[in-house]
């Protein structure tokens, strides 16, 4: 049965390892200066934090319109692989046979239609896994200099970092969860609707929807938020509404941790409760000035709930169990599912 | 005799039409059965039944002592020709023959090597190139070199030009000659199983109509007409009885 599957996958496998193979040396070469101009720029080593913005803005500067490209192809090509192994690899599995009428032939050869399903969805799993992780390993090394200087900020405002909701799943061992998610799901798309290509667009609906879902409302429970309360800097308001005569207060809270992932944050009253302040004059003019010295008055807090960088890891193992143990769950329901359903 | 393939009221339903209702057989092993009946009379479903690709809605099916693909032994001991013979249109000859040598513990690589040998073809040529008769006698390959006890064969030349329709007929000939195996195969034209047929099964309108041994059939209605009959007259009566409206009546064999 292995055998069958790998001359079977054989082709997909040869077409995956040539791309990872072009991509490995166009890293490989682009790599090295890369790391050289990260290491002459002194991100590693800056103290205090307020420098490390600085140079992180000079190094940002120094990048090549390459390194650019390279880093967002680098992105791009990590959260469409798992989807597209789902659509290429994972739909079809079971169907191409169905289509094709081979599997009275297959199910009559001397193994049980549930090893024959079990070699299939495991080898190729494995595959999936694997590819997605070699991509994600040498996409991760690649990346690390311009992912560790824009975890810490810079003046254009674009503020990355490694624990946010577009790196995250990009990056270390997480895309070997979603590669094997995504590919379960394209086999358990397949057995169940029996035709490539519905098959093909149920799974990308549904993988493109766990992934966008994902980060928003699902990853942040996986490990309670910390709650830290700072002082609100009317120099941080972005922006105030007047409401039913109180005033509604949009501001960054002043709040400098790298890399953390800010999830929330909650503008309060000295004594912890939800600010109530009256809209005055002042705020409705031209004079933005008077308005923030106005809001400064009140000394009104923030309370910030957010990830912090330390935990990057503790998400990256718990996200990466669940889509696994997920991807493990939909391969033996389809084993289940192929030895009573179909014919 | 043993029997290599003992069912009681086996039923297969899709929604709510029966494709096979109430089969009860008892098929005697070492027999060539044929299995005929018109498109959509159900010969398919009990194949598919027996070969474990279907399970049955109602009854039992014994195939071989053992219930149908429940193990890999009992699928060692079934060969099957599917309708339409399909092959991996990818995969070369020489592939298939290795997919069977992997997949089947009692692979026999010389009888495969040699019937291909015989055959004429290019181990190299993929089975998507392959004509329909060739493909059908690579199925027919994949079949046999298993060793099976029963070959089980779905409208195998159904979608075959004469020529090769008599030679893949020839080549079954000579297997069941050389081995012993029980084979039931399947077709909606008698003069296919004429010639290599000992045993009948007749099936119309998901139900059997008639079963038993070719000679004893014609026997019983020579006596019963007084006059000799042809299977395929046999066999044709049976099929028009069971189309005519009013259920049984009267079996006509015409003249």
């Amino acid at each position: 049965m292995t055998w069958l599957t790998w001359r079977q996958s054989r082709a997909q496998t040869i077409a995956a390892g040539a791309a990872l193979a072009v991509l490995a040396i166009v890293l490989a070469v682009t790599g090295p200066n890369l790391a050289h101009l990260y290491d002459s720029s002194g991100i590693a080593t800056c103290h205090p934090f307020a420098t490390c913005h600085t140079l992180a803005d000079t190094f940002g500067n120094k990048l090549s319109k390459l390194d650019i490209v390279l880093y967002c192809i680098g992105l791009g090509v990590l959260l469409l692989a798992p989807g597209l192994i789902g659509v290429f690899w994972g739909a079809p599995l079971v169907t191409r046979e169905i289509e094709a009428r081979t599997f009275p032939l297959a199910w009559n050869q001397g193994v049980t239609r549930t090893r024959w399903m079990a070699v299939k969805v495991g080898l190729v799993g494995l595959l999936a896994m694997a590819t997605a992780g070699l991509l994600s390993l040498m996409v991760t090394w690649w990346s690390s200099p311009i992912d560790t200087s824009l975890s810490l900020g810079t003046t254009s405002g674009i503020n990355l970092t490694r624990l946010g909701p577009t790196l995250f799943d990009s990056r270390d061992i997480t895309p070997i969860g979603y590669a094997a998610v995504a590919f379960a799901a394209g086999v358990t798309a397949g057995v169940l609707i029996r035709r490539t290509v519905p098959a093909m667009a149920a799974t990308l609906a549904a993988f493109a929807a766990v992934q966008v879902a994902w980060p928003i409302w699902i990853r942040q429970h996986l490990i309670a938020p910390v709650h830290t309360v700072v002082a609100l800097n009317p120099a941080n308001v972005y922006q105030v509404k007047g409401v039913n005569n109180s005033l509604i207060i949009s501001a960054v809270p002043d709040f400098t941790q790298p890399g953390a992932w800010v999830l929330s944050s909650q503008i309060v009253d000295q004594s912890g409760h939800a600010a109530h302040v009256a809209a005055p004059q002042v705020c409705f003019g031209s004079n933005f000035q008077a308005c923030h010295a106005y809001i400064g008055r009140l000394h009104l807090r923030q309370v910030v709930a957010y990830e912090p960088a330390s935990r990057f890891w503790d998400f990256q193992w718990s996200e990466t169990a669940i889509f696994l143990a997920l991807a493990l769950a939909l391969g033996g329901f389809c084993t289940w599912w192929i030895r009573r359903h179909i014919t | 005799m043993a029997a290599v393939i003992e069912t009681r009221g086996l039923g297969k339903r899709y929604g709510s039409r029966w494709a096979l209702a109430d089969c009860t057989l008892s098929i005697p092993s070492g027999q060539v059965v044929g299995l005929v009946g018109p498109n959509g009379a159900g010969k398919t479903t009990l194949l598919h039944l027996a070969t474990g690709l279907l399970a049955p809605t109602t009854g039992t099916i014994e195939v071989a002592g053992g219930q149908p693909a429940i193990s890999a032994a009992q699928l060692a001991r079934v060969g099957f020709v599917a309708q339409d013979t399909p092959a991996y249109a990818g995969l070369s000859i020489a592939d298939h023959l290795r997919l069977g040598a992997h997949l089947n513990p009692g692979w026999d690589a010389r009888l495969a090597r040699d019937r291909i040998r015989k055959l004429g073809l290019d181990r190299g040529q993929k089975a998507g190139k392959l004509s329909g008769g060739q493909r059908a006698q690579l199925a027919l390959t994949l079949a046999v070199a298993k060793r099976p006890e029963l070959l089980i064969l779905d409208e195998p030349i159904a979608s075959l030009d004469p020529l090769a329709r008599r030679e893949f007929l020839q080549s079954l000939a000579d297997f069941i000659a050389e081995h012993q195996v029980s084979v039931v195969m399947s077709s909606h034209l008698v003069s296919d199983l004429e010639r290599v047929c000992d045993y009948v099964i007749v099936l119309v309108a998901s139900r059997v109509q008639v079963a038993g041994q070719v000679g004893d059939l014609l026997a019983a209605h020579h006596k019963l007409t007084g006059r000799p009959v042809s299977l395929e007259d046999l066999v044709l009566a049976y099929m028009s009885r069971a189309a005519a409206p009013g259920g049984e009546t009267e079996l006509e064999v015409p003249r």
